[in-house]
C-alpha cells in the first residue's frame, strides 16, 4: 500500500494529469498539468513542491557534534546552530552512501535529511557515542517553495522578514500557534526556501501559501520538472547519478565523492570519518573516475548514452536535460580517468526515438567547469524582490 | 630506558612474547607493557595459597609450536619439562576408567570396535589437523584481493585437501562445519570415549557437544599433535615459568619489557597509529602498535569505538566473545585418593565428562546464565610431578571447569560458595575424601579471568573459535593479516589468527607480517 503525505488531499486536486510517481513508498506526483510549465514557474515566479518523503532523522544528545562529525565527510563543526550544511556520507571503503542536508537546530541537535533509508546505519554509526536517534520522516511535513518571486510570496503569506535570511541559513516563523521552520535551501538551483511543519498543519499551511501566491504566479510542480531545473543547476541525485553503496552488489559499481566531483566536501583534516582511511589511500593512488558536466551539441538530450573518445568507450551519461533558461543541452557523465578533465572534447552516442523509428547520432561534447544555470539571485540577501 | 621505540607492544602475554622477540630478532627496538607484575598473560602460575601455587590460567602445554620453542631457545631460557606425554583419562564413578594415549584407547566400556574406530578417526583427523596446520602457519589468506602469499597459502590448502583423497576430502568437508555429537555418535559407542573427545573439541568455548563448529574446535585442539606434542605436558614450576622463559628470551634479543605498566589507550590520528598512553598518562610514541590484547579490548577499549569507521566499530561490536570456562583450584594436604586410579595415573590428565549429554546438560545452564550443577572438569594435579608447587606432603589440584557463566544473575559473589562447593562436590564423588584434605581453594570465574588476565567476558580464546570467526574472518573482516584499521595498528594476540591456545602462532605469524611491511607498515 503506497504512503500518501500530509499534503496529498491538496495535490490530489491539483495533479490534473493524475501522473503519479513512487518516492520512496510515497505517492508523488511527476506533473501536476505540464512539464514545462511546472518547470517555468520555478525558474520565472513561484514552483511548490511536497518534498515530504525526504527521509529525516534527529540527532540529538551530547554527542551530536562528535557522532555526524564521524559520520560525515565535512566539517560539521563549522555548520552553526541556525545553518545547514550539504554533506555526503560513506562506508569505510570511501564510498558515497548517500547524499544529504544538516540542519543544525540547537546545541547538540540536529536533523539530517537522506535520499536514502539510513536507520540501521546511523545506528550502528552510534556506536560508543551517547546520541539519540529518531526517524522523524512521518512526523514533519515539507514544502519546497523555489522561484524568484518565492521570498516575496511567502512574506505575503505573513513571513516578515524572510528577505533578511541567507542561503543556507533556517529560522522559525508561528504558524496558528504551530512552529513553521524555513530553511533557505532547496534543489532547483534558483532562489528558494523549504518550510517544515507539524503534519497536522500542512494542508493548512498549503491553502494559505497557495491564496498568498496567487499574485506571485505560484504553481505546484513534480518530479519531473524539479528534474529538469536539478541538472541545470548541477546537482546530483542518490540513485540516478550514483548508487547509494549500501544498496550496491556488483563489486566496483559505487563511487567515492571525489570520483562524483564531491571532494569539496570531504575534510582530510578531520582526524577520523567513515572513509577517511580508504578515501586517503584514493587521493595517494587516484580515482578511477571522474564526474563530469557535458555540454552536449544540438538538442537530444543525451540520456543513458555512452560517451566516447576516438572510437573507445570511457564512459557513460547518468543524468541528461535539455535545459530551457539555459538553452543548453547538458549531461552528467562518470567519465573513466584520465578522460573528462574541463575542456576534454568527447562524443555522446545518442539514440534516440521517432514514431518508432531510432536514430542514433554521434554528438560531440565539451567538458565544462561549471553547472549551466547559476544566477545570482540564488544568493543575493535580500533577494530582489521580482 | 630511551622512549625511541619502532615497536610498543601492548601486553606480556605469551603471544606477545614470541611477536616482540621475532621483532628485535629482525632488528627492532620494541617495548612491552604489561599491566601485571609478571609477564606470561595466561601462562601464569599463581601462588593462592601460602606456599601452594598452581598453574591460574593454562595448565596444560600441549599446542606450543616447535619452531617458537626453538627460535626463542625457550629451554636454554629455563623452560623445563616436570612430565611429557601424558594421556587423558576420563574417570568413571565406579573406578572404569578409560584412558587415551595418542590413537591408544583402553579401558571403561572401550570395546574392541571402538578400539580400532579410535585409531582409525584418529589417523584421519591427523590428516584433517595437518592440513589446517597449513593454513595456522602462515597469516590467513585474503580471498579477494590477488596476492602472491595469500595464493601460496591457498594452492598449499587446494593442494592439500585434494591429497586427502577423494573419500577423506569430501568427509572433511561433511564434518568441519558441524557438530561434534553427530560426528562422535557416527564413529564409536563408548559413552566415555565420546564424552572425552567431545570435551575436547569445546574446552575454553562457549559451546555444547551439539553446537555447530565444535568439529573444528576438536581439530583446533589436535594441531598440537601435528607440531609433535604426544599427549599432555606440564611445565615446571608451572605456566608461569613458560612466560618467564619467554620473557628472558625476548629480553635476551634486546625487547624492553614494562611490567605493572597498563595502557589506558592506543592513540591514533589521521588514519595512523601514534602510540600509547599509560595509565599514569605518560605518552609513548611509535609508529607501530602491537596489541596482544584481544580485539574488544583493543579496539573499544583501547582505541576507541569513535575513533573507528562505523563498519569496523559494527564489527568489533559483533565478535562472538563469551567465557563459558571458570578455574578451580584446590590446596590439599596430602595426595587426593580417586577410586580406581593409581599413584602414577593421578599424575595424567583427569576428565570428569562421562557422556556428551552430561556436557550438552552442563552446556544448558550457560546458555541462561547459570552454572552447572554437574559441571565437566579437566583436572591437573601438577605436584605429582613437580613437588616444590606445594610444601612437602602437600598438593594442590587444579581444574577447568565447563561451564559458568560470566554474568550470573545477582552477580558472582552470591554464588562463588555455592558454586565452589558444587564442584567439589563434583571431584568428591570420584574422590571420596578429598574433602577432608582441602585446605583452602580459589575459584576463578570467567569475570575473575577478565579482571586478572584482561580477556573480554573471560573468554580463553579472546573470541569464540567458530567457523565464523576464524582464518580470513579471525577476528573480524577487514582485520585479517593482523593489521586493522589503522597504519601501524597490528593484532597479535588469541583473538588473531590462528587463534588461542598456547601455540605462539598468532604472535610469530604477526611479527612476520610486521617484518614484511617494513617500517612504513
Amino acid at each position: 500500500m503506497m504512503l500518501t503525505t500530509p499534503f496529498h488531499s491538496r495535490i490530489a486536486a491539483a495533479c490534473e494529469l493524475n501522473c503519479w510517481g513512487d518516492w520512496m513508498g510515497y505517492t508523488t506526483p511527476n506533473a501536476y498539468i505540464d512539464v514545462e510549465l511546472e518547470y517555468f514557474a520555478v525558474r520565472c515566479t513561484t514552483g511548490v513542491f511536497d518534498l515530504s518523503p525526504m527521509n529525516k532523522y534527529r540527532i540529538t544528545g551530547p554527542d551530536a557534534e562528535a557522532y555526524l562529525n564521524r559520520l560525515v565527510t565535512r566539517d560539521v563543526s563549522k555548520i552553526r546552530v541556525g545553518r545547514v550544511g550539504y554533506t555526503v556520507w560513506c562506508d569505510d571503503a570511501g564510498q558515497v552512501m548517500d547524499d544529504g542536508t544538516i540542519f543544525h537546530l540547537a546545541e547538540n541537535d540536529y536533523r539530517i535529511c537522506a535520499y536514502a533509508r539510513a536507520t540501521d546505519w546511523l545506528h550502528w554509526s552510534a556506536l560508543g557515542f551517547d546520541v539519540t536517534i529518531t526517524d522523524e520522516t512521518a512526523e514533519v511535513a515539507a514544502l519546497a517553495v523555489q522561484g524568484p518571486t518565492s521570498c516575496a510570496a511567502l512574506t505575503a503569506m505573513g513571513l516578515t522578514g524572510l528577505d533578511q535570511l541567507k542561503p543556507f541559513g533556517l529560522t522559525e516563523f508561528d504558524f496558528e500557534g504551530e512552529s513553521l521552520m524555513v530553511s533557505r535551501t532547496g534543489f532547483t538551483g534558483d532562489l528558494g526556501y523549504e518550510l517544515w511543519i507539524a503534519p497536522h498543519k500542512a494542508e493548512a499551511l498549503w491553502d494559505k501559501l497557495f491564496a498568498a501566491g496567487k499574485p506571485y504566479l505560484i504553481k505546484p510542480f513534480g518530479t519531473h520538472a524539479l528534474e529538469m531545473a536539478r541538472i541545470e543547476a548541477g546537482f546530483l541525485q542518490a540513485g540516478v547519478d550514483f548508487m547509494p553503496a549500501e544498496e550496491v552488489v556488483r563489486n566496483g559499481r559505487s563511487r567515492s565523492p571525489f570520483e562524483l566531483g564531491l571532494g569539496w566536501l570531504v575534510d582530510m583534516n578531520k582526524s577520523v570519518f567513515n572513509g577517511r582511511r580508504a578515501l586517503q589511500q584514493e587521493l595517494a593512488r587516484g580515482s578511477r573516475y571522474r564526474f563530469a558536466i557535458l555540454d552536449v551539441d544540438g538538442n537530444k538530450p543525451a540520456n543513458h548514452s555512452f560517451i566516447l573518445k576516438g572510437n573507445k568507450q570511457v564512459g557513460t551519461v547518468t543524468s541528461a536535460a535539455w535545459c530551457p533558461t539555459a538553452k543548453t543541452n547538458v549531461a552528467f557523465a562518470q567519465v573513466e580517468m584520465p578522460y573528462g578533465a574541463v575542456g576534454d572534447e568527447l562524443v555522446a552516442e545518442i539514440y534516440y526515438q521517432r514514431e518508432l523509428h531510432w536514430t542514433r547520432v554521434l554528438a560531440p561534447c565539451k567538458v565544462i567547469d561549471a553547472p549551466v544555470f547559476n544566477h545570482p539571485r540564488r544568493r543575493a540577501t535580500p533577494p530582489g524582490n521580482f | 630506558m630511551t622512549d625511541n621505540y619502532d615497536v610498543v607492544l601492548v601486553g606480556a602475554g605469551h603471544n606477545g612474547l614470541v611477536c616482540a622477540t621475532y621483532l628485535a630478532k629482525a632488528g627492532k627496538k620494541v617495548l612491552v607493557l604489561e599491566a601485571n607484575a609478571t609477564p606470561g598473560g595466561c601462562a601464569a602460575t599463581r601462588e593462592f595459597s601460602p606456599g601452594y601455587s598452581v598453574s591460574s590460567c593454562a595448565q596444560w602445554l600441549n599446542q606450543l609450536h616447535p619452531a617458537v620453542t626453538r627460535d626463542l631457545a625457550l629451554e636454554s631460557h629455563g623452560l623445563q619439562w616436570a612430565a611429557r606425554e601424558l594421556a587423558s583419562i576420563s574417570l568413571d564413578l565406579d573406578g572404569q576408567h578409560l584412558t587415551q594415549r595418542g590413537d591408544h584407547v583402553e579401558g571403561g566400556n572401550v570395546t574392541a570396535a571402538d578400539s580400532a574406530a579410535f585409531r582409525e578417526f584418529h589417523a584421519k583427523t591427523t590428516k584433517f589437523a595437518k592440513l589446517l596446520v597449513k593454513a595456522f602457519e602462515a597469516r590467513a589468506p585474503k580471498l579477494v584481493e590477488s596476492n602472491l602469499t595469500d595464493r601460496l597459502t591457498l594452492i598449499k590448502l587446494g593442494l592439500g585437501l585434494k591429497m586427502l583423497g577423494r573419500d577423506d576430502m569430501s568427509d572433511l568437508m561433511r564434518i568441519i562445519l558441524i557438530n561434534m555429537y553427530d560426528v562422535m555418535e557416527e564413529n564409536f559407542d563408548s559413552a566415555q570415549l565420546k564424552g572425552l573427545l567431545s570435551l575436547d573439541s569445546l574446552l575454553g568455548s562457549h559451546m555444547g557437544p551439539r553446537t555447530p563448529s565444535t568439529v573444528f574446535g576438536y581439530l583446533y585442539r589436535r594441531v598440537g599433535e601435528v607440531f609433535g606434542h604426544t599427549g599432555h605436558a606440564q611445565v615446571k614450576g608451572g605456566m608461569g615459568a613458560l612466560g618467564q622463559a619467554m620473557a628472558a628470551s625476548a629480553q635476551a634479543a634486546g625487547v624492553d619489557i614494562r611490567l605493572s605498566s597498563a595502557v589506558a589507550s592506543i592513540d591514533v590520528d589521521a588514519g595512523r597509529v601514534t602510540g600509547v598512553t599509560l595509565a599514569d598518562g605518560q605518552q609513548i610514541a611509535a609508529a607501530i602498535v602491537v596489541s596482544n590484547a584481544d580485539p574488544i579490548t583493543t579496539f573499544e577499549r583501547l582505541v576507541g569505538l569513535r575513533n573507528l569507521e562505523t563498519d569496523t566499530a559494527r564489527r568489533v561490536s559483533q565478535i562472538r566473545c563469551t567465557g563459558g570456562t571458570a578455574k578451580l583450584h584446590l590446596a590439599l594436604n596430602g595426595l587426593p585418593r580417586f577410586t580406581g586410579l593409581d599413584d602414577r595415573q593421578l599424575g595424567q590428565r583427569l576428565v570428569i565428562a562421562p557422556d556428551m549429554n552430561y556436557i550438552e546438560r552442563a552446556f544448558n545452564a550457560v546458555k541462561y546464565k547459570e552454572y552447572s550443577t554437574a559441571p565437566a572438569l579437566d583436572i591437573s594435579i601438577p605436584t605429582v610431578h613437580d613437588a616444590a608447587l606445594a610444601p612437602a606432603g602437600g598438593h594442590v589440584l587444579s581444574a577447568i571447569v565447563q561451564f559458568a557463566p560470566y554474568e550470573p544473575e545477582g552477580g558472582w559473589d552470591a554464588h562463588r560458595e555455592t558454586f565452589t562447593q558444587l564442584i567439589v562436590d563434583c571431584i568428591a564423588s570420584y574422590a571420596p575424601g578429598i574433602k577432608q584434605q582441602i585446605i583452602a581453594s580459589e575459584l576463578l570465574t570467567p569475570a575473575d579471568l577478565e579482571r586478572d588476565y584482561g580477556m573480554t567476558r573471560g573468554h580463553w580464546h579472546h573470541g569464540e573459535l567458530g567457523m565464523d570467526q576464524v582464518l580470513m574472518m579471525r577476528p573480524f573482516p577487514g582485520a585479517t593479516q593482523y593489521n586493522a584499521a589503522f597504519d601501524g595498528l597490528y593484532l597479535c594476540g588469541a583473538g588473531a589468527h590462528p587463534g588461542g591456545g598456547v601455540m605462539g602462532l598468532a604472535g610469530r605469524n604477526a611479527a612476520q607480517e610486521i617484518i614484511k611491511r617494513g617500517a612504513a607498515a
